[in-house]
């Protein structure tokens, strides 16, 4: 993987379909499974992946993330057997791999070493919820420069145009846009913010912004797409892996029916 | 002597503390953060807070000379007891405060997490008597070894959502109540119920709570003549209690400092809640503390026989104190709680809350001199407990 960008050519944008970022977590539905869903992936036209790091107490996720985090957890995945694992797919993977977790398991790993292992893996970007950028920029930002590695942060519907452009100024890669303020998959809340999303385009940032967080079709996808460079899916694609069955078959379906 | 009492402007005590939340809870820990020394510092706060402590939860509180403990003990042991506030805990004066400080700030809806029910009684209460929406969230084992707890909260109109996943105790209860914050930021208050979570939320607690040891202080000089005691005892599992006890004292090193914290079957079992013992350096619920995990960083289910304190972390102002070794730690097994519980009824007359008799039992493990004055705070009344008491009687 030579990639160093999170999303390959921002401004192909105007493309006539949106990138989409495919989220899963490493180690379910078993703990060698993650290079197979990887390909799978690939192969059915998702520009990009988001790889979940399984974590014991994910408080920003909703019940069918925790659940793939537990099973993860139980399968005996850890961040150093998912290093290994990009490793030995390195050189088949092309689109962008990004990883999402919780900083409490990369401090443990260590945060140099983790981003060290990183760019060996082939790993273009991460995701840490809960790394504030004050702890950012104080911490962590030169590490991450000196391993070329980008970082996304997140805004929501409550984030001030202020903090956007602060946030933005920090990300590279991409901007996370969480499309309402909830866990991920809240099936609850109907995605109905184009005055954020047309907001959020109007300010002109540096990076693309991908939404996430409650797509769960192509026209959720289509929807709310509409005024960025992509959208990223997890929970309806981790339902998937989680469900009895042929998860193959029907993970690459469903990519193909988001992006087709 | 160094500054231990608040957190800096970024929330650290020392190395400990800080605000680790999603962008999806910043708006509400900065509302917080940017508010609530201005309102609970100000003179209308003060009074309308004053004015409940004193003639709704009933403080102050005696600060009691125990003395049948004390001949026992050979020293001098005063007991705060906390245990005589309305709701039978100290939990009330934090969650009165908080639920004051929600209303200023517009919030309606309250969510808290709760262990052994104390605080979600407490939170209850307040909301009820503030008209406030109240949802408790508390672990599925919790639920069932606390009945009277969640009986009274359903009774003072909360809801009790059981929280299902990993060691279904209090740490899982924290979980689900963030997650609640997290899909409702706009409308809700969270009361956290210890001194851990996001900066303000440790620097918050530990203000309400500090009302105990300035109790202390004006007690024991009109008892013995001086404030200041020789040692403050507290049980520590995320450490409110404790944090109260200390408050004033903290910054004053005639005053020793001794947390007791939970070790369970023992702190080489397994089978434990002793942070200090067995945790490290990470970041769980929203600050960087002490935290009982495995070399991956995933955090360790703990385990106490007292719902209170079956946390596997303590709050970031207690971990500086160990750091710095301003205050001595010990841990204390169920069994060694559980005797100092009878032994307390025996010779007082007085059924303490498991939590709190931990603390007690920290009088068999140091040797005091016979005329040390030792304040223990009492945290909490065992009626909780009645059922894990009988089974052991």
């Amino acid at each position: 993987m030579t990639n160093t960008d999170n999303i390959q050519h921002p401004a192909s944008n105007i493309q006539h379909h949106k990138k989409l970022n495919i989220y899963f977590t490493a180690g379910i539905p078993g703990l060698k499974d993650t290079t197979e869903i990887l390909k799978i992936i690939q192969s059915s036209g998702a520009e990009m992946v988001e790889i979940g790091m399984p974590y014991s107490d994910p408080v920003a996720d909703g019940p069918v993330i925790q659940k793939a985090h537990e099973l993860a957890l139980l399968n005996g995945m850890t961040i150093a057997k998912l290093f290994e694992q990009l490793k030995s797919v390195k050189s088949e993977i092309k689109i962008p791999v990004v990883l999402m977790g919780y900083i409490n398991p990369v401090l443990s790993f260590g945060f140099e070493s983790f981003c060290r292992e990183c760019a060996e893996s082939g790993v273009s970007g991460l995701i840490i919820p809960d790394l504030p950028p004050i702890e950012f920029e104080k911490n962590y930002r030169q590490i991450l420069e000196k391993y070329r590695l980008n970082f996304s942060f997140l805004v929501t519907p409550e984030t001030s145009d202020e903090r956007i452009r602060y946030l933005d100024s920090l990300s590279s890669g991409f901007l996370y846009a969480v499309s309402s303020s909830s866990t991920t998959g809240n099936a609850s809340k109907e995605i109905n913010n184009g005055q954020y999303l047309q907001n959020l385009a109007a300010l002109n940032l540096k990076n693309p912004v991908m939404i996430g967080f409650g797509i769960k079709s192509k026209d959720d996808f289509q929807k709310v797409t509409a005024n960025a460079a992509g959208g990223i899916i997890g929970t309806a694609f981790v339902n998937i892996l989680l469900e009895k069955g042929d998860w193959k078959a029907k993970g690459t379906s469903f990519i193909r029916s988001i992006i087709n | 002597m160094k500054n231990y009492k608040n957190p800096d402007e970024n929330g650290y005590y020392g190395e400990f503390g800080g605000a680790f939340v999603p962008e999806m809870l910043f708006p509400n820990v900065e509302e917080l953060q940017n508010n609530y020394l201005n309102i609970i510092e100000s003179s209308e706060f003060k009074e309308e807070f004053r004015d409940l402590l004193k003639n709704y939860v009933g403080r102050a509180t005696p600060l009691y000379f125990a003395e049948n403990l004390s001949e026992k003990y050979e020293t001098q042991i005063y007991l705060k007891r906390e245990d005589l506030n309305h709701t039978g805990a100290h939990k009330i004066n934090n969650a009165l405060g908080q639920a004051l400080l929600a209303k200023k700030l517009g919030k309606h809806r309250i969510i808290a997490e709760t262990g052994a029910g104390q605080h979600g009684v407490a939170t209850a209460t307040a909301c009820a008597l503030l008209g406030l929406e109240c949802i408790v969230y508390m672990g599925e084992v919790d639920i069932a070894r606390q009945a009277p707890n969640v009986a009274r909260m359903k009774m003072l109109g909360a809801t009790v959502i059981p929280a299902t996943s990993g060691s279904k105790t209090l740490k899982d209860a924290v979980n689900e109540a963030l997650r609640d914050w997290i899909n409702n930021s706009t409308t809700t208050h969270y009361i956290i119920g210890s001194v851990v979570g996001p900066h303000p939320f440790p620097d918050l607690v530990a203000r309400f709570q500090s009302v105990i040891s300035e109790e202390i202080k004006w007690q024991l000089k009109e008892k013995i003549g001086r404030e200041n005691p020789d040692y403050v005892m507290a049980c520590v599992g995320g450490g409110s209690n404790a944090a109260g006890t200390f408050y004033h004292f903290v910054n004053e090193e005639d005053v020793k400092l001794i947390a007791a914290e939970a070790g369970g079957f023992g702190v080489d079992s397994g089978k434990s809640a002793a942070t200090t013992f067995l945790g490290t350096l990470g970041v769980l619920h929203g600050s960087k503390s002490l935290v009982m995990q495995t070399e991956d960083g995933q955090v360790i289910e703990p385990h106490s026989i007292s719902a209170g304190l079956d946390y596997p972390g303590i709050g970031p102002f207690h971990a500086n104190l160990f750091k710095e070794k301003r205050a001595e730690f010990f841990s204390i097994n169920d069994d060694e709680a559980l005797k100092s519980a009878m032994e307390l009824t025996k010779l007082e007359g007085i059924i303490p809350a498991l939590e709190s008799a931990h603390a007690l039992a920290v009088l068999e493990k140091k040797k005091f001199r016979k005329d040390d004055v030792v304040v223990i705070c009492l945290s909490g009344r065992g009626d909780k407990d009645m059922e894990t008491y009988l089974k052991h009687l």
